[in-house]
């Protein structure tokens, strides 16, 4: 199993020898697939150093001369450090020029457990797609970041790219080839009267609950989003407007803006009349110390809390 | 000698003058722009661009040939608005609508209005973004210098220092970097908010190039602009250009909270009055 960063940085390696326009800039943050690229293309790999605020500012300046830039950091870093940097000079300004940054932010959600709640990233969801002209995309597994990578070249505007930490398992195979990018969200696994819809690491966790739950006869659908920004309501409606009862799962904190009021207003906005149930983590920092799933569990967001949760809403437990 | 030809009225000075009253008749119309902080860096704009500093070209303003102009310190550009108007990248009558409804002149510059470069307004962002274009014309082979103005309150934002860093760890002596020295801030003079004087020795600590000019006379801007364009020397260069805020009006001169001072508009034609 490939990390994301590890999967997405072999595919912009292998473009960079035939593309001089590509640029690589990291604030000292690294990978093993990294050391390579940087040892092919000193000229066009700079360590800006922890400074995210210049990543971002150098980025814009490469940008603005027509180099495609990849701007590598921690993703908390990344975002909220330089959020203002991010606002000014990419999502502002990518309105009067063209612009093509792309932020690649590594440690989604609880990716880093055990560093404690300045690597934990719940906000970053939430305040990246209340930016316009920004796309946000939050993929699941290595193939949808592989499949990024020709989109990230050709679409010249600024997007940040939420990787998760960990070595995840596949969950696109050959489907991936139908999937397009613009789509934005792609349903996994066809259910009854319920969906689980989420994002990232959170895609894994609900494949799971919907398996665990086919075996006590609850048929329940699964929809990865992973582009929250630009988004096409209209297509998410008609994929979740037959269910009864949508569940929301994400590694961000909930009410806040990030994947649940992406899917809440999607169908408030089209008068649903079902039940929308948002998980997540509620509003306070998490000073617990443990692994991802430890954490979870506190949060209730445990494969069995989730499982609970919706038998509750069926009123089948 | 220096004093004999600081005394002369070089084409130079008249034209820094006329830049002058001009800006102080756009405020008449925007009382919402910021005055003083306009007037400091009268004479750096008019060095830049009429005294054979920086190439451009007004009916082809993103020219790939000319010198990149950053205007970090965005609020303190409204002396540029005529400047612009007269070389041709807008209409003139457009200086008489500045903050009007529907005009693209507004109270901040925006890259929106032809002849800017970049979106400033918050400030520290410049440095920065320069470093990247600096790297990139490299990078490309191409000659053309990257100029960025900032103010000396503005020296407080950290990004500044990471680009200040970033610049001479890359060796970017196609990066000049002005400094409005005009020594005052939002709320006060700036030796009382965050003295960072003796500023030449500091940025040369890290490794810079630091010259400093009289920056009220736009012949010795000139020459400086023109010398730190034309040297090469693996260093990014500063040019502290001393001036005072508010300059040309006495009542803004030596007033610590000049920057978020109006001039009334009735004022204002016997303040150009009394320049002639």
């Amino acid at each position: 199993m490939s990390t994301m960063r590890d999967a997405f940085i072999e595919e912009v390696h292998a473009r960079m020898g035939g593309d001089e326009r590509i640029f690589f800039l990291s604030a000292d943050f690294g990978s093993p697939r990294l050391d390579a690229l940087r040892a092919d293309f000193p000229g066009r790999f700079i360590n800006v150093g922890i400074a995210e605020q210049n990543l971002v500012n150098v980025s814009t300046g490469l940008a603005l001369e027509g180099f495609i830039v990849y701007a590598y950091a921690i993703a908390p870093f990344l975002t909220m450090r330089a959020y203002e940097q991010i606002r000014i000079n990419l999502a502002l300004q990518s309105q009067l020029k063209e612009l093509n940054v792309n932020l690649i932010g590594v440690g989604a959600g609880m990716s880093y457990d055990v560093s404690g709640p300045t690597h934990h990233c719940l906000e970053d969801l939430s305040i990246m797609r209340a930016l316009p002209n920004m796309t946000v995309f939050s993929p699941s597994d290595c193939n949808l970041v592989r499949k990024f990578v020709d989109y990230s070249i050709k679409v010249k505007s600024p997007k940040y790219l939420r990787f998760e930490g960990k070595p995840l398992p596949g969950i696109y195979a050959d489907n991936i080839e139908k999937i397009n990018i613009e789509d934005g969200f792609f349903e996994l696994r066809k259910g009854g009267e319920i969906c689980l819809v989420s994002t990232g690491y959170m895609t894994h966790k609900a494949l799971k609950v919907a398996g665990a739950l086919q075996w006590e006869g609850i048929d329940a659908g699964v929809v990865d989003i992973f582009l929250l920004r630009p988004f096409d309501p209209a297509a998410l409606y008609s994929s979740l407007k037959d269910y009864r009862y949508i569940v929301t799962i994400e590694e961000g904190f909930i009410g806040k803006g990030g994947l649940d009021s992406i899917v809440a207003s999607t169908l408030a906005d089209n008068g649903f009349g079902g039940v929308i149930k948002r998980m997540g983590f509620a509003d306070e920092y998490i000073f617990d110390i443990g692994g991802r799933e430890y954490l979870h569990r506190l949060a209730g967001l445990g494969e069995e809390d989730i499982s609970r949760s919706i038998k509750t809403i069926l009123k089948v437990a | 000698m220096q004093v004999a030809r600081k005394e002369m009225c070089s084409p130079l000075r008249t034209k820094a003058a006329w830049v002058r009253k001009e800006a102080l008749r756009v405020h008449k119309v925007a009382q919402e722009t910021r005055i003083a902080s306009s007037l400091s860096c009268v004479e750096i704009f008019t060095a830049l661009f009429y005294g054979h500093v920086l190439r451009f070209n007004p009916y082809d303003p993103a020219w790939e040939g000319r010198d990149r102009l950053i205007i970090s310190k965005g609020h303190g550009a409204i002396s540029l608005y005529p400047i612009l108007a007269d070389l041709g990248y807008f209409d003139r009558k457009e200086l008489d609508r500045v903050c009007g409804e529907g005009t693209f002149l507004g109270g901040i510059p925006d890259p929106v209005i032809p002849g800017f470069e970049t979106v400033n307004g918050s400030l520290g962002h410049g440095p920065g973004v320069g470093c990247g274009m600096a790297i990139a014309l490299k990078r490309k082979g191409r000659s053309e210098t990257v100029f960025v103005l900032v103010g000396d309150g503005e020296l407080c934002e950290g990004s500044v220092w990471e680009a200040v860093m970033f610049a001479s760890m890359h060796g970017l002596d196609n990066l000049v970097l002005i400094i409005d020295r005009n020594n005052v801030s939002m709320l006060d003079f700036c030796k009382n908010i965050i003295d960072l004087n003796p500023l030449e020795e500091k940025l040369r600590a890290f490794g810079w190039e630091v010259s400093s000019v009289d920056g009220h006379d736009p012949d010795d801007l000139a020459l400086a602009l023109s010398r730190l364009k034309g040297t090469q020397g693996n260093r990014p260069k500063a040019l502290i250009a001393d001036t005072i805020k508010g300059k040309g009006v006495p009542s803004l001169e030596s007033d610590a909270l000049s920057h978020i001072r109006n001039i009334r508009p009735e004022e204002v034609d016997s303040i150009i009055e009394a320049m002639r």
